[in-house]
This record gives structure tokens, C-alpha cells and sequence, in this order.
């Protein structure tokens, strides 16, 4: 058993800091902002508008985890989602479109959950069938075939921008909001943290484990179809192939980085944001440096080390001793 | 209490043994803090050679504590502690083991998923040419056992055994590591008294050997029938410590407490008139092939009924049928003369049922949550998602129930895994009461808890059965149950055997219709 | 009567998953006619013996209770590395091996020191183990580089004949070797054992007096080798080398234990049952290559559909095995505690 006490992010927001001091050394220009045609543009801006997708995917992806779950599926639920979008949005209304797509993305939550509540099968797997499964559905949408849109309702949600902020950031944010309404207005957050914490105990005290697990996992496919939207409207365009590629792990990364731990229990939704926007002020950065593009999972490597060795439980005791034997 | 030792003379087991001569063990100025909590503050221990030595005090004493910063398990702040005028500081279980300290922590430290063989012989299992001579290990494993009067399969996963039997291998673990020096942290918790009388033939042989045996229980009977010396710790801090006879049950109880104890405990409550208490829930043919076999039972407010039995005998069965844990198949249930389906802990809820179970680490706590959340849980449960508590709703609750039941440290803000295991107990109570559960279902609610709690928690169960409540109660202490149960329902092999009511509830006809064979008493349902 | 029942439950899932594969291969048999041959066997055992032999060592892993997601990263390494090494910087390709297998223990060895000294979750861990790997592959070369040494032809062409053009090839035999080995590791010394205890409860290992940090650096140790040795076959099977090769080979590796019948969370599985899981996985790509008809999104529906048969159907197997296992259990719980009393 393993106690740990509640932490405020300090770690997270101070490695943030940390990178985006980084990125400003390197690349002076990186906190210059400027507005053109009624848009935000500058590579801070950059960050949140291209982190904008992993952190959609982190708000459902950190309550999976929290529920002592993992959904390996999201980076193809994107995609197939994407591809829905992508290939109605020119002859449909933008209404019937979103529906659609986000549908789907319920849908595979749906499935993911049944198989993981209902058939008890373990969750990795459970939606490694999606993750395998869902990138042949995406391409059977698209016939293998990269769709293109001219819709400009849908553009909006990529391209566009809200009072200056680009629309995916406008969506991430209210996605954001929603999420804390939803886990912390009510007392779905206690009730995931206590099933997380130990499913057996909190069945027997009553809380409908189930019905909770099937509600998190839809409510990562949602955040999925919404982040495969984002992702389409943004290339205009659905690629199969490559559309949240590898993704889901990034949004396992953010919601860790952000101090969740795998093992369920405690989270925190505002972290595994912070978390996502971390990992992309990091892909910036390295992309700013005009390092190699090989290196960059060298340095992705080396940051995600150094980011949770400044978590470690074993390090901050260290820490502790250090300095109560100065004092 | 079990029964077989409450009429024995103090002090008999003792005096046989050499109790004098060098100290084996000699632990001085032993300090350590977690934050800001001081759980053991300068603590010192002596122990001889071939002596048994009872470490006592209240739940959250530091007994454990003090356990685990002997072995290293825990890095204590301050203290040394001498093997024989060596100085040892060991700084891992295993190199305690090395140094000639066996334990068996409070937690059973076995892996459920290894066969029991394994579990007596891992990391020192015979090998040739690496490989495990799984044959040779079984005889030895049984050999071992031998000596527990245990005969059983040792090539069968230890989860496949009851608590008890897991509990007899951890300690046989530990004796047969051929120390000097044998720790067992209330090991007896969970024993039944046959299986005590064992546990304390193989100490007292042990010790004869010239081993130093520190006993940690809150059976203050066990600590005269075993005990040569006794050492208290109260609230971190050494209380007293001297022999037996320098300590009689009052004094030592005082020097545990801090004061004097309200001897609520001893006297019987005026028992209840069954048929004048309104019945609340009715049982017909309720059962579960391959689980508990069908039985009659009637729940009447303002009564409490006891389940008395072996370990195994299905009384942990019955309750988690009635709460609806485990779902019954045939049978029929009744709430007010209405009829209901008990299928499952969230429609119990709903009916105002609660449920401390037994297995208070895997079914109980949420160990990360604070202690307020873990109290909360159920009362939130039964609201819904979407009417959640206030923070300050949340915090008066809390607040009012550790005052209730005095769960120390009184900070609703811990996380409960942090609390010693008594605390952790009277937490879940909480949790349930919170609720204003019509029936109480307790599962053991007096197993791991001190002289002190134990007298506030039968107070308590007093208290809400004169409140109307109705209560089903498992427990292995008979002169427990006998005090406040209004029926007691005796189970053996997984079914109900017999009733007893009114007068005829006493230890020895308990004992009487738990041993009696298949054709007895009442009532077989 | 516990002991038998007992004993055997653990073994359900096993069994549950080798009657799947046997129910599997015989419906690829019935469906087509010159499936059921040695040869297509020794094919499976070929093709998969990369997977196999990662899957070993994943097997170690998860039965501890941890998770190891660099191992497709070792390979895509491991074979630009011996591409590298013998093509261009003129190393004889055994000591190659040797030097790779060297570097791969250290990686190892470290990732399972920093997962036991700070206490940071596996699954973090080896994702970090995972890019650090990829990247230096790429660091290395991003071009896939053929391998001409004359070790490699020989060790391609080496291999025993068996009846009907069957071939047991240099892969095969090392897969095999290493799934031997892994048994006897995992199953028969004390070593394995403690791998059981600490997926058991790492906090009841440690009590046990069980050198739990050695034991975490050891099992990540012995992954990250059977990676390399699984980038070794991979080369020689492809002979190549190529930083992306490999991808993806964690989540298959994790399937076929997971498909095996052990645990994720730790404590429970077998080395065959990896290996029945393993040569499901084959099987699957098998009967899709078969088939031949497939685009390339059917074929990858029809895995997922074929994992989730299989998943289902051994979750059904268990389900009814569990029934009247629980009655042995309880039933004999009863027992116990009464003889225990009398
Ligand atoms: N890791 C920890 N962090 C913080 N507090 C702790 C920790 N371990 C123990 N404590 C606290 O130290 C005190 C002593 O606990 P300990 O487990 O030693 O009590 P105990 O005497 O063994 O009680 P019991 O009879 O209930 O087992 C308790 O108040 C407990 O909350
Ligand atoms: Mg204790």
C-alpha cells in the first residue's frame, strides 16, 4: 500500500516554467505575441493551439486512470472520428456532422467500457482490440484515402479563432470547464477517486462501480471525437493512417506528468492539462532549437525523467532530510 | 476473550521459564516522527533471553511502529539498539532476518499468490545447481507445520486458506528462521482459541530455548497466560514496563489508558423482549448453494443478534447475504413485511442497511482518501452523483463522528491509511452511521481494538440497538457477544445449527452448540 | 480435495487460451485445405520468434507487476545498432552481439533502478526507456541498412529439415530456447519465485526479508536482454537494420502475455501460456495472410475482431471454470478451519 499525500502542482507548473524559459533562450522571438486579422499568433500561442488536442484527450484519459483504468484506444477513436467529420462535413450540416463524429466517439466508449465492466476483461487489452480495431474502421471510412473538406463550419473548429483565440484552445478550455463541472460540482470526483483507491470497498459502500466505469470511458471517447475533430478540421482533412498516431500515449504522459497516478485513486484534472502543455511546449521547443529532428525523443526522454524524478515521493524525503539537517 | 483462558491463574506460564539473566535485546531512546506527528518518542525496551515479553498499549500507541523501526522496516530518527551489547541496525526486513530478528508484522507479510511451501522457505528455499528442490521444500513445509498441529496442503496457494491459516504460516515462517530474537505483531487477532493454544505451546517451547519472544495483543487474558514481562507505551512514550506480578489487569490497564477504564464491559444489558421488538427484516429459506445453506432469520429493532461459530462456518457468509454482497438464490426477504430484493450493496443501502466487513484493509478503507472522505462515502453513495455533500456539510459530519467514537488523531484531513488499524475500525463505523442505517450489519467490529475502544465500541452497539437500530453481529469473542446479543445464532459447516434466546445465551451453551455434532439443538432451518 | 482443485484453478486460463489456439488452428484448417502442415508450424514459430522471445521477458515483468513499453524500441535499436556495427564500423558480428547484449543489460539495469529508487511507476518509466531508445536509433541512422556478413547467410540458410519442407530455422530454435528458459527461471528457482512474490504484494516481499530493489533491477535487466536478443533474431531474420523497425511490438508482446493468461496486475501466468499467446497472435496474421483477400483496414478489423474472440472466449472459459471452483474453495475453507480446530 502505498500513502501518499495530496500535492499541490508545484512541480509541474515550476517544470512548465522551466521549459518555456528554455524555449525563450533558445528562440528569443518565443514570448512575442502579435494580432493579426483578429487572431493571436506567436509560438506561445503555437503551444496551446497544437497542444490543444492531447489536452482534450488528458481530461477523459486522466479520469480512465483514475478509475485504475487506461484507454490505449483514443489516438483511433480520433482518427475514425476524424474520418467521420472529414467525409460528411460537405454534405451535411455542420449539426448532423459533430453528431456524428462525436456519436462514434461515444460509442467506442461505450465499447471499451462494456468490455471492461460488464466482460471484466482488463483494460489494457480491452481497448487495445479498439486501438488495433478502430485505425481499420477510420481507413474503411475513408476508403485509404486521405478526405479533404471545404466546409468552413468546420474549418472553424481548426482554423478559426474566438476573440482573437484560436478555436481549438476556445474548445480545450471549455472542455476544461466542463470537466471540472461535471467531476468536482458533483460527487462523481470523490466517487472515482474512492473506486480508483479500491474498487471492492467502495462497491460494498455502495457507490454503482459499473456504472461509473462504463460514464469515464465514454467520457474519454467523447473527449477522443472531440480532439479527432480538432485535429481533421485543423489539416482540413481526415488521414487514417496517421491522425492521432501515437497519441494515446502522450495523453497517458500529460495525465502522469500531472501527477495521477496509474494506479487510480487522486487526480487532478487542471494537472494533466498543465501535463499536455508541458509535452508540447517541449515538442516546440526542440522544434524551435533547430536541434535534429532525430533528437527530439532523445530530449522528450530526458525531460519526462527529469520532470518526475522532481515528483519522486523517495526524492522530496530525500529532500526532507537534507533539510532538516541543516536546520 | 476466547474462553479457555479466562479462568486460568496469572502468571502460571511464566514462572516456569528462566525469566532473569542478560539482556538479549536492549533498545534505548527509540524516537520517530512522521511530519509532524511523533509516533514514538525515546522509547526503551529490554528483553532476556528465553522470556516473553508483552508489548502493549492503545490503538495507536506506536506499537507496530516501534516493530518496524527495530527491524529497519521504518527508518527510525533516534535510538540504538543493542543484540547481545552489539550494536545492530538492520535497514531492511531482510537483513533484520540476517542479524537474528524474525518477525510477523501486524499486516500477514505473505504473498497470497505463492504456494504455502513457498511462502514458508522464500528466499531460503533448498536448491541444487539453482534449482529449487520442490519435493525436498514440501516435507520440510509440512514439518514445520507439523509443530502448528496444521495438516495441510502445502503445495496449495496460501489465498486458497483462511485468515487463520495464513496468519499460523507467518508465524511458522518466522520461527523457523532460527532466530534469537522472535517479534510477532498481534498475531493472535485473528486465531480462534484452539489455534491460540498452539501458537502459545510453540512460544513457550521457543522460549525455553533461551529465545527473547516479543508479544504484541490487546487479549490482556493472553498476556497473563503467556507473558513474563510486560512493557506499555501510551501515545508514543513508554508508560511503565515490570513483570507480571508488578502489573495486575487494573494497573496495567490504567498505565495503558492513561485512566481508569469504565468497566461497562462486564455487566449484562437487559435483554430485549424478541417478541415485543418489532420485526424490520424477515429471512425465509434465504441461502446460496455452495455458500451458506438456506435459513430462517428475523431482524427486530432494538435488537441485536449475534452469529457464533469456528472460522469458515459461514457466519461472515450470512452477513454478506444479508447486505446483499454476495447475491442469495433462493429464499425470500421481507423489509416491514414488505417484500424486497436484496441484490446487491447499493439497493442495501437504499433500504438503510450498513456493512463493516471483516477484511477492513481490502473492503473497508479507501487508504488514500482522507478520513473524512472515507466517512462520507456511504451517506454520498446513497445521495447520488448529483447531489453532492458541501465541503462544510462534509467537515461537520466528519468532525462530529471523530468526536463520537474518538478517532485519534482527531484530524479529518489524514489520509486514513496513515491511522493505526483500531482508528481505521471506528473510521468505517462512522461511515455507516453517518448513514442512519434501520440495520447494522458488523463484521469483527471489536478485532484489532484496544481495552479502551473495545469498551466504547459494545457501549456504542448498546447505544443504537436502545436507539431502535436492529444489528447483526459476527464475532469469534463469545463473553463479547453474550453482552449484548438479544440471539445468538450459532453456525457450523456453512449452515445455522441453532438459536439460542433470552437466558439460554451463556458462553458454555454456546461453545456447547458449536461443538455438538449434526443432530443437535434447535432450529436447524 | 483443496489441494488438487486448487492448484489446478491457476491453470485454467493456461489451458483456456491452448484450447482457443487449438479451436483456432483447426477452423484455419477446415477453412483452408494445406493449413494444417508442419510446415505452416514452423512457419508460425519463424515469423513470431522476435515476439516470442520479448514476450519471455514481458512475461518476467508483468507477473512482478510491472509493464515494459521500451522493448519495441530495444529492437529498432538493436538491429541499426548491429547493422552499424558490423557493416560499418568492421565488429565481427559476435562480438556484436556480445557488446549489444552489454548495452541492452545496462539500459535495462537502469530503467529498474529508477523505478525502484524513486519509486516511479514502470509504466512512465519505460515510456521514457522507450523514447530514449527510439531516438537513439535515430540517432544512429534513419536509413534501413542491409546486413551482408557471411554469419548472416550462413545462420539464414542453417536450419533443421523436417518432413514436407518444414524448417526449424536458427530464429525458431532460439525462441524455443528461450521460452525453455524462461520456464525453468521462472518456474523453478528462487528467483522466480520471488518475481511472484512481488507481484503478489511488493510491501509483503520486502517484509519477507526479499531484496526487492535487486529482484526490480534484475527482471528489467533480463527484458531489455531478451529485447536485444529479440533485435538479433529480428536482423537476421530481415537481415537488416532499421531504426523503426519493432514499432509497436510492446503492445503485442503485452497482448500475447496478457492473452496468455496472466495478470496485468501481477502475480499470476505462466511462461506457455505467453507462448500459447504468442502463437495466437501468429495465427491470427496467418489466417489474414491466408485469406489474401483482405484490404489492408479488413485485415486490421478483422485482428481486433479475432483478439476480441479471443479475449471473450477465454473470459467465458474462466467464467465457467470460476463457478465451481468457488464452491471447492469455500467448501474446503470450511474444512480446513474445522480440522485446524479439532
Ligand atoms: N507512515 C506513517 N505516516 C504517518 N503516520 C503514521 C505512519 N505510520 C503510523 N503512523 C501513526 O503512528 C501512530 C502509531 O501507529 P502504530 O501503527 O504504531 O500503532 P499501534 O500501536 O500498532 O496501534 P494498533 O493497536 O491499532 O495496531 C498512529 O497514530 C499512526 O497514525
Ligand atoms: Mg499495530
Amino acid at each position: 500500500m502505498t500513502v501518499k499525500l495530496p500535492r499541490i502542482g508545484t512541480a509541474q507548473i515550476l517544470a512548465l516554467a522551466a521549459i518555456l524559459a528554455i524555449n525563450g533562450f533558445v528562440s528569443p522571438q518565443f514570448f512575442d505575441i502579435r494580432l493579426q486579422d483578429g487572431r493571436l499568433f506567436g509560438s506561445l500561442i503555437d503551444v496551446l493551439n497544437r497542444g490543444a488536442p492531447v489536452a482534450i484527450l488528458s481530461l477523459g484519459m486522466v479520469l480512465v486512470i483514475a478509475m485504475r483504468g487506461i484507454d490505449l484506444s483514443v489516438g483511433a477513436v480520433m482518427a475514425i472520428c476524424g474520418a467521420i467529420a472529414a467525409s460528411l462535413a460537405d454534405d451535411h450540416s455542420l449539426v448532423v456532422t459533430l453528431a456524428a463524429a462525436l456519436g462514434a466517439g461515444l460509442a467506442c466508449g461505450l465499447w471499451n467500457g462494456f468490455l471492461v465492466a460488464v466482460l471484466g476483461i482488463q483494460p489494457i487489452v480491452a481497448t487495445l482490440i479498439l486501438m488495433v480495431a478502430g485505425r481499420g474502421i477510420a481507413q474503411l471510412i475513408t476508403e485509404g484515402r486521405i478526405v479533404t473538406f471545404t466546409d468552413p463550419g468546420l474549418a472553424f473548429l481548426g482554423g478559426g479563432s474566438v476573440l482573437g483565440v484560436p478555436t481549438p484552445v476556445v474548445i480545450a478550455l471549455a472542455m476544461l470547464a466542463l470537466t471540472l463541472i461535471v467531476v468536482r460540482g458533483t460527487a462523481l470526483g470523490l466517487m472515482i477517486e474512492a473506486t480508483g483507491g479500491n474498487p471492492r470497498a467502495s462497491a460494498l459502500a455502495g457507490i454503482g462501480t459499473r456504472l461509473i466505469t462504463l460514464a469515464v470511458y465514454m467520457w474519454s471517447g467523447l473527449c477522443a471525437a472531440i480532439a479527432g475533430v480538432v485535429a481533421a478540421a485543423d489539416i482540413l482533412g481526415a488521414d487514417a493512417n496517421n491522425a492521432g498516431l501515437w497519441l494515446e500515449l502522450d495523453a497517458i504522459l500529460a495525465v502522469v506528468i500531472g501527477g495521477t497516478s496509474l494506479f487510480g485513486g487522486r487526480f487532478s484534472v487542471v494537472l494533466a492539462v498543465v501535463g499536455a502543455l508541458i509535452i508540447q511546449a517541449m515538442n516546440t521547443g526542440i522544434l524551435l532549437s533547430g536541434f535534429p529532428p532525430e533528437m527530439n525523443l532523445v530530449v522528450k526522454a530526458v525531460v519526462v525523467l527529469v520532470v518526475l524524478l522532481a515528483q519522486s515521493p523517495r526524492l522530496a524525503s530525500l529532500g526532507l532530510i537534507f533539510s532538516r539537517r541543516r536546520s | 476473550m476466547a474462553a479457555p483462558h479466562a479462568d486460568q491463574p496469572s502468571a502460571a506460564a511464566g514462572s516456569a521459564r528462566p525469566a532473569s539473566g542478560a539482556p538479549l535485546l536492549e533498545l534505548t531512546g527509540f524516537s520517530k516522527s512522521f511530519g509532524p506527528f511523533t509516533a514514538l518518542d525515546a522509547v526503551s525496551l529490554t528483553l532476556r533471553a528465553g522470556e516473553i515479553h508483552a508489548l502493549l498499549g492503545e490503538n495507536g500507541a506506536g506499537k507496530s511502529t516501534l516493530i518496524k523501526t527495530m527491524t529497519g522496516v521504518v527508518q527510525r530518527d533516534a535510538g540504538v539498539m543493542r543484540l547481545e551489547g552489539v550494536p545492530v541496525m538492520p535497514r531492511s526486513a531482510g537483513e533484520a532476518t540476517a542479524a537474528g530478528l524474525a518477525t510477523v508484522y501486524q499486516e500477514v507479510n505473505l504473498a497470497p499468490n505463492l504456494t504455502v511451501a513457498q511462502n514458508l522457505f522464500l528466499g531460503r528455499q533448498p536448491t541444487f545447481l539453482g534449482i529449487v528442490r520442490e519435493r525436498e521444500m514440501r516435507r520440510r513445509a509440512r514439518a514445520v507445520l507439523a509443530d502448528f498441529d496444521l495438516d495441510i496442503d502445502v503445495s496449495a496457494p496460501l489465498e486458497s486458506y483462511s485468515v487463520a491459516i495464513r496468519h499460523i504460516v507467518a508465524i511458522a515462517r518466522a520461527v523457523d528462521q532460527s532466530a534469537r530474537v522472535l517479534i510477532l505483531d498481534e498475531p493472535t487477532a485473528s486465531l480462534d482459541a484452539h489455534e491460540v493454544e498452539v501458537l502459545f505451546a510453540v512460544m513457550r517451547k521457543l522460549a525455553a530455548r533461551g529465545i527473547g519472544i516479543i508479544f504484541v495483543t490487546h487479549f490482556l487474558d493472553q498476556v497473563y497466560a503467556i507473558c513474563d514481562r510486560i512493557t506499555v507505551l501510551r501515545n508514543g512514550r513508554l508508560a511503565g514496563t515490570g513483570t507480571i506480578a508488578e502489573m495486575p489487569r487494573m494497573t496495567l490497564v490504567r498505565t495503558m489508558l492513561g485512566r481508569e477504564l469504565a468497566e461497562a464491559t462486564a455487566e449484562r444489558h437487559e435483554r430485549a423482549d424478541l417478541s415485543a421488538a418489532p420485526e424490520l427484516v424477515r429471512l425465509e429459506g434465504f441461502g446460496k448453494a455452495g455458500y451458506v445453506a438456506p435459513f430462517d432469520l428475523t431482524l427486530r429493532r432494538g435488537a441485536v443478534v449475534g452469529l457464533a461459530g469456528l472460522l469458515g462456518s459461514g457466519r461472515t457468509e450470512t452477513a454478506r447475504l444479508v447486505f446483499g454482497a454476495e447475491r442469495a438464490d433462493s429464499g425470500s426477504a421481507t423489509l416491514d413485511g414488505r417484500p424486497v430484493a436484496l441484490t446487491g450493496p447499493r439497493e442495501a443501502l437504499t433500504l438503510g442497511f450498513g456493512y463493516c466487513p471483516e477484511e477492513r484493509k481490502t473492503e473497508g478503507i479507501v487508504a488514500d482518501l482522507t478520513v473524512r472522505e472515507n466517512i462520507v462515502l456511504a451517506l454520498q453513495a446513497r445521495r447520488g452523483v448529483l447531489k453532492p455533500l458541501s465541503r462544510a456539510e462534509q467537515d461537520e459530519i466528519a468532525k462530529r463522528f471523530i468526536r463520537l467514537l474518538d478517532i485519534r488523531p482527531p484530524d479529518p484531513e489524514r489520509p486514513i491509511g496513515l491511522l493505526s488499524g483500531g482508528n481505521q475500525q471506528k473510521a468505517l463505523l462512522a461511515r455507516w452511521l453517518a448513514t442512519q442505517p434501520r440495520l447494522l450489519i458488523l463484521d469483527e467490529p471489536t478485532r484489532g481494538i484496544d481495552v479502551g475502544a473495545h469498551a466504547e465500541i459494545i457501549a456504542l452497539i448498546r447505544t443504537l440497538c436502545a436507539e431502535g437500530m436492529a444489528l447483526l453481529v459476527v464475532s469469534s469473542e463469545l463473553e463479547e457477544i453474550v453482552t449484548y446479543a438479544d440471539e445468538v445464532i450459532v453456525l457450523r459447516d456453512r449452515a445455522h445449527v441453532a438459536s439460542l434466546t433470552g437466558a439460554a445465551i451463556t458462553v458454555p451453551a454456546i461453545l456447547a452448540a458449536i461443538a455438538e455434532d449434526g443432530e443437535a439443538t434447535a432450529n436447524a432451518a | 480435495m483443496t489441494p488438487a482443485s486448487s492448484s489446478v484453478s491457476r491453470l485454467v486460463p493456461v489451458a483456456a487460451t491452448t484450447v482457443v489456439f487449438l479451436l483456432g488452428f483447426l477452423i484455419c484448417a477446415l477453412t483452408f485445405p494445406n493449413f494444417a502442415s508442419l510446415r505452416v508450424v514452423m512457419n508460425l514459430l519463424t515469423d513470431n520468434a522476435f515476439l516470442g522471445i520479448v514476450a519471455v521477458g514481458m512475461t518476467f515483468v508483468i507477473i512482478s507487476g510491472g509493464i515494459d513499453l521500451s522493448v519495441g524500441s530495444v529492437i529498432g535499436f538493436s538491429t541499426i545498432f548491429l547493422a552499424l556495427a558490423i557493416e560499418r564500423w568492421g565488429i565481427p558480428p559476435f562480438a556484436a552481439f556480445a557488446l549489444l547484449l552489454v548495452i541492452c543489460a545496462l539500459f535495462g539495469a537502469a530503467m529498474g533502478a529508477a523505478i525502484e529508487f524513486f519509486a516511479l511507476p514502470p509504466f512512465i518509466v519505460t515510456l521514457a526507456g522507450m523514447f530514449l531508445a527510439r531516438g537513439t536509433a535515430f540517432l544512429l541512422s534513419t536509413d534501413s541498412i542491409p546486413i551482408t556478413a557471411d554469419l548472416y547467410g550462413h545462420l539464414s540458410d542453417h536450419a533443421i529439415r523436417l518432413s514436407g519442407g518444414a524448417r526449424l530455422t536458427v530464429p525458431a530454435m532460439a525462441m524455443l530456447a528461450v521460452v525453455a528458459a524462461g520456464m525453468v527461471l521462472l518456474h523453478l528457482t528462487r528467483f522466480g519465485a520471488n518475481v511472484y512474490a512481488l507481484g503478489g504484494s511488493r510491501q509483503s516481499a520486502g517484509l519477507m526479508g526479499i531484496s526487492v530493489g535487486r529482484t526490480t533491477v534484475l527482471i528489467y535487466t533480463l527484458s531489455s536482454v531478451l529485447a536485444g536478443l529479440s533485435g538479433i533474431v529480428f536482423s537476421l531474420y530481415t537481415s537488416s537494420g532499421y531504426s523503426l523497425s519493432g514499432v509497436g511490438v510492446e503492445l503485442d508482446a503485452i497482448a500475447a502475455v496478457v492473452i496468455g493468461g496472466t495478470l496485468l496486475s501481477g502475480g499470476y501466468g505462466f511462461v506457455f501460456g505467453t507462448f500459447v499467446g504468442v502463437l495466437i497472435q501468429g495465427l491470427i496474421q496467418t489466417y489474414i495472410n491466408f485469406d489474401g483477400t483482405l484490404s489492408s483496414w479488413w485485415a486490421k478489423i478483422a485482428t481486433g475482431l479475432l483478439l476480441f474472440g479471443f479475449i471473450g472466449f477465454q473470459q467465458f472459459t474462466l467464467h465457467m471454470a470460476r463457478r465451481p471452483r468457488r464452491r471447492a474453495t469455500t467448501g474446503s475453507a470450511a474444512a480446513n478451519a474445522a480440522g485446524a480446530a479439532s
